[in-house]
C-alpha cells in the first residue's frame, strides 16, 4: 500500500473584491474570486513505506506549502492528499511551548497536540525526559531554558513515538553537536523500523547522505523527481543560471557611481570565470583549470594601472590574493579610452565550498597609493568535488603517501 | 458535525490540559493566583454599588434585604461575565492561535472548546466567591438556584453561537475584532445588570424584549435575589436564538476552516 500518495495537487490563494463576497459563497452564493494565486500546480508523487526523501527548490518553490498540504494543516484546492499513517513533522520545534510550564506539562500539551491521549503519553514520559537529558531542569519553568534545552525537550516529544512519515526541516540542527548526532541516531533508527523520511533542505551532502531519492520544485511544480546526484546536479544548474543571470545585471547596474569605490579613473568594466573551453563557469571542480577575465576600461589618463584579485571564502576570509604588479605585468601611460582584458589563469586548488572574488584596479603595488575603482563580491563562484577524494579544508594540496 | 465531536473527544487530553494550562500560566508568578480571576469582577460589583446605591440612591422593589441591590448586581453580573468572556475569547481565538493553526494539524473545534471549557471555570470560581458573599450579606442559597445548572447552559450557547460567527469573520474582516468590544459595552447598558427593569421608560422596554441577555438576566436575577423560579416562556426565545447562532456558527466555521488557515 502507498504511504502517501499526492495526487494532481495544487494549490491557489484566492482574494475576491470585497471579504463579503468571499462570506456570501460560504453560503452557495455564486460569486466568482477576483484573482487566483496558483502557488503549487499538478504536482503528483507516490511515496512508498521506507523510503527517504528530499525535498529541494530554492525559496518560494512551494515547499512549505507542499509540506503543510501533506501534514493536512492546509487543505489543497484541487486534487488529493492520501496520507496511510501517521505523520510527525519536525518543522516547528517548540511550537505551543508555554513559557511558564515546566518542561514535563509541556511535554503532555505539544504531545496532546500531536493527538496522543494521557495515558499514551504517561507511557512514554519517563523516555522523553531521559532522551532530552536536562536533568533538574525538566521540571522547571521553560523560560529558565536555555534555547538549546527547549529544542531538545521539543525534539524529544516530537519523536517520543515512531511516526509513520518524519518530516524534517533543513534547520535540524538541534542543540549542541552531542545532541544532534543522538537525534540522528534516533532518525536513523526510526528509519530502520520503516519510517518514511521527507527532509527538506538545500545542503546536498545531507540529501545525498539520508536519501535515497530526491524531488525537486521550481515555480511551484515537481521538475525532477529521481536519484540524488541527478536532481542536485539539475537543481545547482538551475541555480548556476539564475546566478550567472544575476551577475549580468549587476556589472551592467555596476556602471554607476553607487556602487564604485575609488576615483574613477579607470574602472572594472567585467569580471567572468571560464573555464578550460572559454565557458563561462559557476561550478568548477577541485583542482579544474581555469581563467579569471577582468575587463578595464581607462576613463582618464593613466601613468600606471595594476590590477589585483583576491579569492575570498564564504566567511570572507582571505584565500589567495595577488595582484599585476608581483605578476610583473604593469601597464604605464595609458591613453583615455582605453580597453583592456586581463586574463589570470590558475588550477582551483581550492577546497568544495563557495567563494568570491574581489577585484581592485590602483597604482603601484597596492590600492593605498591611488585607488581607481575596487570591487567587493565581484563574482561567485562554487567548488564542488567532482573527482577527487574526500578532504576537508579550504585548500586542494593533493599528498602521495608512502608507508615504510 | 459528527466528525467534529469525534475530534472533541480524541483530542479531550489535550483540551483539558489546555484549559489547566492556561490557568496555570495566568496566575503563575503571582501571589494571589486565581484569586484575581474573582477579585475582578467583586471589584466592578463594588465599584457599581458604591456609586449606584450608595451615592445615586437606588432601590430595589421586591426585596427586604438592606444588601439587595448588591446581590442584584452580582447575580447580574455572574451571567454577563460568562457571556462577554465567551464571546470576546471566540473572536479572536483563531486570529490568536493562527501560528499553532498553520502549523500543526488538529481538529480546529477544540480550540473554542477551550475556550469554553477555562471560561466555565472561572465562572465555577466566581460563582463559589458569589456564593461566600451571599452568605456574609445574610442572604442564604436556595434551591431555585438548581437552575443555574440550565441556564449556563444557555448562556453559553448563546455566546459560543454569537462568537463562533464573529470569530470566523474576524479572521477575514478585522474591524470585526475592533467594532464588537464597543457593542458589548453597549450591550451591557442595554442589559438590566446595573438597573433595575421597572425604571426603564415604557417606549424603552420594546427593546429589552429582542435582547436575548435579558431574558438570561432576568433568570440569574429571579433565581439568585428573588429566589423563584425563571419564566420558562421568556427563556425559550432565546434558546432558541441561541440554537439558531450555534448552528450559524458551526455552518460558518465548517465552511471557511480551510481557507481561515490561508488567510492567517
Amino acid at each position: 500500500m502507498t504511504l502517501l500518495s499526492v495526487n494532481n495537487v495544487g494549490k491557489a490563494y484566492r482574494g475576491y473584491r470585497s471579504e463579503w463576497q468571499r462570506i456570501a459563497r460560504w453560503f452557495y452564493l455564486p460569486v466568482k474570486a477576483s484573482s487566483e494565486h496558483w502557488v503549487l500546480k499538478h504536482i503528483s508523487f507516490n511515496i512508498e513505506a521506507g523510503e527517504a526523501i528530499g525535498l529541494v527548490g530554492q525559496n518560494g518553490a512551494g515547499k512549505s506549502t507542499l509540506l503543510k498540504m501533506i501534514t493536512g494543516t492546509l487543505q489543497p484546492t484541487e486534487g488529493r492528499v492520501q496520507v496511510n499513517g501517521r505523520i510527525a513533522a519536525i518543522l516547528e520545534l517548540g511550537m505551543g511551548f508555554n513559557a511558564e510550564l515546566t518542561g514535563r506539562q509541556n511535554a503532555y500539551h505539544a504531545a496532546g497536540l500531536m493527538g496522543f491521549t494521557t495515558e499514551q503519553i504517561d507511557s512514554v514520559i519517563a523516555d522523553i525526559e531521559a532522551f532530552a537529558e536536562i536533568g533538574e531542569y525538566f521540571d522547571q519553568a521553560v523560560r529558565t531554558y536555555s534555547s538549546g534545552m527547549q529544542m531538545r525537550v521539543a525534539f524529544a516529544v516530537a519523536t517520543a513515538f515512531r511516526p509513520e512519515i518524519l518530516i524534517i526541516d533543513e534547520a535540524l540542527s538541534v542543540g549542541d553537536s552531542y545532541f544532534q548526532h543522538k537525534s540522528f541516531g534516533r532518525i536513523r533508527a526510526f528509519q530502520e523500523a520503516g519510517t518514511t523520511l521527507l527532509i527538506v533542505s538545500h545542503d546536498r551532502g545531507a540529501i545525498q547522505a539520508l536519501c535515497n531519492r530526491a524531488i525537486l520544485l521550481d515555480g511551484g511544480t515537481v521538475i525532477k523527481d529521481g536519484p540524488p546526484e541527478e536532481v542536485m546536479d539539475y537543481y545547482n544548474a538551475i541555480i548556476a543560471q539564475k546566478e550567472n543571470a544575476t551577475v549580468e545585471v549587476q556589472t551592467l547596474q555596476d556602471g554607476t557611481v553607487q556602487t564604485r569605490s575609488g576615483s574613477g579613473k579607470a574602472s572594472i568594466a567585467s569580471v567572468a570565470l571560464y573555464n578550460a573551453e572559454g565557458a563561462p563557469v559557476e561550478y568548477i571542480a577541485v583542482g579544474e583549470a581555469v581563467c579569471l577575465s577582468i575587463g578595464v576600461q581607462v576613463h582618464a589618463p593613466l601613468p600606471e594601472l595594476v590590477v589585483g584579485y583576491v579569492i575570498k571564502d564564504r566567511l570572507g576570509q582571505d584565500v589567495f590574493g595577488t595582484n599585476t604588479h608581483h605578476l610583473q605585468c604593469v601597464r604605464t601611460d595609458l591613453a583615455k579610452d582605453t580597453a583592456l582584458t586581463y586574463a589570470f589563469r590558475f588550477p582551483a586548488s581550492l577546497g568544495v565550498g563557495s567563494y568570491s572574488v574581489a577585484v581592485a584596479l590602483h597604482a603601484t603595488d597596492s590600492h593605498i597609493a591611488e585607488n581607481y575603482e575596487w570591487r567587493d563580491l565581484a563574482l561567485v563562484f562554487n567548488v564542488v568535488n567532482m573527482s577527487e577524494p574526500n578532504f576537508v579544508g579550504l585548500a586542494w594540496i593533493p599528498p602521495t603517501v608512502e608507508c615504510n | 458535525m459528527f466528525g467534529m465531536l469525534r475530534g472533541v473527544w480524541d483530542y479531550r487530553g489535550f483540551i483539558l490540559t489546555s484549559i489547566k494550562n492556561e490557568f496555570i500560566s495566568r496566575f503563575a508568578r503571582s501571589k494571589l493566583g486565581g484569586l484575581w480571576m474573582i477579585i475582578h469582577p467583586l471589584a466592578q460589583v463594588a465599584i457599581y454599588a458604591l456609586i449606584l446605591s450608595n451615592v445615586l440612591g437606588a432601590r430595589l422593589p421586591g426585596i427586604d434585604n438592606k444588601y439587595a441591590y448588591a446581590l442584584y448586581l452580582i447575580a447580574g453580573i455572574l451571567a454577563w461575565n460568562l457571556f462577554a468572556e465567551i464571546v470576546g475569547r471566540c473572536l479572536t481565538v483563531f486570529i490568536d492561535q493562527g501560528n499553532l493553526m498553520k502549523k500543526m494539524r488538529f481538529p480546529r473545534i477544540a480550540l473554542p472548546v477551550i475556550v469554553v471549557g477555562s471560561c466555565l471555570l472561572n465562572n465555577l470560581l466566581l460563582f463559589v466567591a458569589v456564593m461566600v458573599i451571599f452568605a456574609v450579606l445574610g442572604h442564604a442559597p436556595n434551591v431555585q438556584m438548581f437552575w443555574l445548572l440550565p441556564l449556563t447552559l444557555v448562556v453559553v450557547a448563546l455566546a459560543v453561537g454569537l462568537g463562533l460567527v464573529l470569530g470566523v469573520m474576524n479572521v477575514f474582516l478585522r474591524d470585526i475584532g475592533q467594532v464588537v468590544p464597543i457593542i458589548l459595552q453597549v450591550w451591557f447598558w442595554f442589559t438590566p445588570i446595573v438597573y433595575s427593569v421597572s425604571i426603564v421608560p415604557d417606549y424603552l422596554k420594546g427593546t429589552l424584549d429582542i435582547n436575548p441577555m435579558y431574558a438570561i438576566v432576568t433568570s440569574y436575577h429571579n433565581v439568585m435575589v428573588y429566589k423563584l423560579a425563571p419564566n420558562i416562556a421568556e427563556l425559550g426565545v432565546t434558546v432558541g436564538i441561541a440554537l439558531g447562532l450555534m448552528v450559524l456558527g458551526l455552518f460558518l466555521f465548517r465552511r471557511a476552516s480551510s481557507e481561515m488557515v490561508d488567510s492567517l
